[in-house]
């Protein structure tokens, strides 16, 4: 049978879509590539145990970039410490213990315009309320807490959709034995929910590693070892890149060390986030339903 | 497998045979009582003895506040926003809508399946154990004891006793709901509800889950909620018929069958609506 003049057409158009979306999932993709591979040639050569290890030289020619390393780590550890029970409890009264008024609507409504605000809003929240109001001074207390507060509404509104996500079921059997709220949430709710928590923390490291503006009026220093307390300010990696590359004395000669930190950077949260990915996996084979 | 069942059946004949349901003691009385979802009322002054170690069957159309009548007997509706009751629930003499009454305990009490099995993604083990520890019990050897008894009064210890560290979710749909059986007989209660226990089971599997109901009101007191007619005049003593909110007709299950008092009663369980 002859396909007839409209069939025919339907069918080239229907090519066309495919071949369009097709084209530009490729273009976004090639991107991406052209990026990592440029950071790779241009970093890789730049990257040794001493680069990974010491302290930066004179110029940022030599030299490593170790304190920048531990700091971000240090600054997502601890931020990640702080906004994951916060956040996980925030979300549990929402989701199972607020009642739906027009009040707990509004604190949701605000919860995901903040998600939206951009992050150097948030870097002078910060030295306004705990470098210079909390007396915190520039400190990794600070830095956490300022990059807490910023990935708060990710953190909320991921574990809130994953607590939700809990099918009833659970939650009904376990009230019907004589389970309380709390050993019904403990028990049979928040387990269940780790996984599509987890989703949430690993958006966020990603977040804490990359983010300067945040960090900048509060805890980051450019001339500085490791922190010796809370107190201390510290090394980041997206900080120490974005001065390197255009705020030392001579850019170009530095330049290969830029891009060795970029590679660090994105090996760092690469790593932070495969780590993340594999407890989420292991989570979700334990508590599958 | 078919042995239990067969059994059951020839049982039931028996019990048919020798003995009318007498008189019992009665478990649970329901006075005055109306229901509210937000404004919209779900139960009309219902006012209804429930016997002892009986089944009781509630029957009637989708909506007739048959499961929310159910569910006011373990307090379950108090987790759904907007829900509100006047009259009273009394079981053994006290009022479960008391402010000194602990809802935890009473939900020991008074266990309740649901018509969706329910089983946790846990082993089958610490699925039955998940009452008992949730009310402190740690001893191993005492949680073993529950499961295997809690099992084995639900007729699911032959094929359970050798599976039960493997996941609950594994099992077959009327496994699962026997399962959910035995977690409510864990906590030791007194009165088990039962929201369409096999509403969504294979007629092999409804065969035992029905055998499960006529054993477990030798010692407890049995609700149940049906849209099963056959099913309720199998394993109930008695028969409460709901329609649009109001109880219509309660009464022994021989006598809602075969000589029922309202005209409507009638037209439901011989199929003419609903």
């Amino acid at each position: 049978m002859k396909p007839t003049a409209a069939a025919e057409k339907r069918r080239r158009r229907e090519m066309t879509c495919f071949w369009v979306l097709r084209a530009l999932t490729y273009v976004v993709v090639a991107f991406v590539g052209v990026v990592l591979l440029d950071i790779v040639v241009k970093g890789a050569p730049r990257i040794n145990w001493a680069f990974l290890t010491e302290k930066p030289g004179p110029d940022h020619t030599t030299g490593g970039i170790f304190p920048a390393i531990v700091g971000t780590f240090y600054l997502v550890a601890g931020s990640i410490g702080i906004a994951l029970p916060v956040g996980v409890f925030t979300a549990v009264y929402l989701s199972e213990y607020a009642k739906d008024t027009w009040f707990t609507r509004l604190v949701r409504i605000c919860i995901v315009n903040l998600a939206g605000v951009p992050s150097i809003v948030f870097g002078l929240f910060g030295a306004a309320a705990f470098v210079v109001y909390m007396k915190f001074d520039r400190s990794l207390l600070a830095g956490w807490l300022t990059l807490a507060f910023m990935i708060l509404p990710v953190v909320i509104t991921t574990s809130e959709e994953a607590l939700r996500a809990v099918p009833r079921g659970f939650r009904e059997g376990s009230l019907a034995v004589g389970a309380t709220k709390w050993q019904m949430i403990r028990t049979n709710v928040l387990p269940y929910a780790l996984p599509g928590i987890l989703t949430g923390s690993i958006l966020s490291v990603a977040r804490v590693a990359g983010e300067t503006a945040p960090i900048m009026f509060t805890v980051a220093a450019f001339y500085t070892g490791l922190p010796r307390s809370i107190f201390s300010q510290v090394q980041a990696l997206p900080y120490y890149l974005y001065t390197v590359a255009i705020n030392v004395p001579n850019v170009n000669a530095a330049r290969p060390t830029a891009y060795g930190a970029a590679l660090v950077l994105i090996v760092m949260v690469f790593g932070m986030n495969l780590l993340a990915m594999i407890l989420r996996a292991k989570l979700r084979k334990k508590y599958r339903w | 497998m078919v042995e239990i069942s067969t059994r059951g059946a020839l049982r039931r004949q028996e019990e048919v045979r020798t003995e009318k349901p007498d008189t019992p003691l009665v478990k649970i009385s329901v006075k005055n009582l109306n229901f509210f979802y937000w404004k919209t009322q779900a139960l009309f002054n219902v006012t209804m003895d429930i016997p002892e170690r009986r089944v009781t069957a509630l029957v009637g159309p989708s909506g007739c506040g048959k499961s929310t009548f159910l569910r006011t007997l373990n307090r379950m509706n108090d987790t759904i926003d907007g829900t509100s009751h006047t009259g009273s629930v009394v079981i053994d003499g006290v009022d479960i809508y008391d402010r000194n009454v602990d809802v935890v305990e009473l939900r020991r009490r008074v266990g309740m399946v649901f018509q969706k099995s329910n089983p946790f993604p846990k082993t089958l083990f610490d699925n039955v154990a998940y009452g008992p520890r949730i009310h402190g019990v740690r001893d191993r050897a005492e949680l073993t004891e529950i499961v295997e008894g809690s099992l084995k009064r639900a007729y699911l210890w032959e094929e359970a006793k050798d599976r039960l560290r493997d996941s609950a979710l594994g099992l077959s749909g009327g496994q699962q709901q026997r399962l959910c059986i035995a977690r409510a007989l864990a906590t030791n209660p007194e009165i088990i509800l039962m929201d369409e226990p096999a509403s969504a089971l294979d007629p092999l599997s409804t065969a035992k889950i029905e055998d499960l109901i006529f054993e477990l009101k030798k010692e407890y007191t049995v609700v149940i909620v049906t849209h099963n007619m056959q099913q309720a005049a199998r394993v109930s003593d008695y028969t409460a018929f709901f329609f649009e909110g109001v109880l219509i007709e309660h009464d022994t299950t021989e006598k809602i069958f075969t000589d029922p008092r309202e005209k409507k009663t009638e037209d439901y369980i011989t199929g003419r609506f609903g």
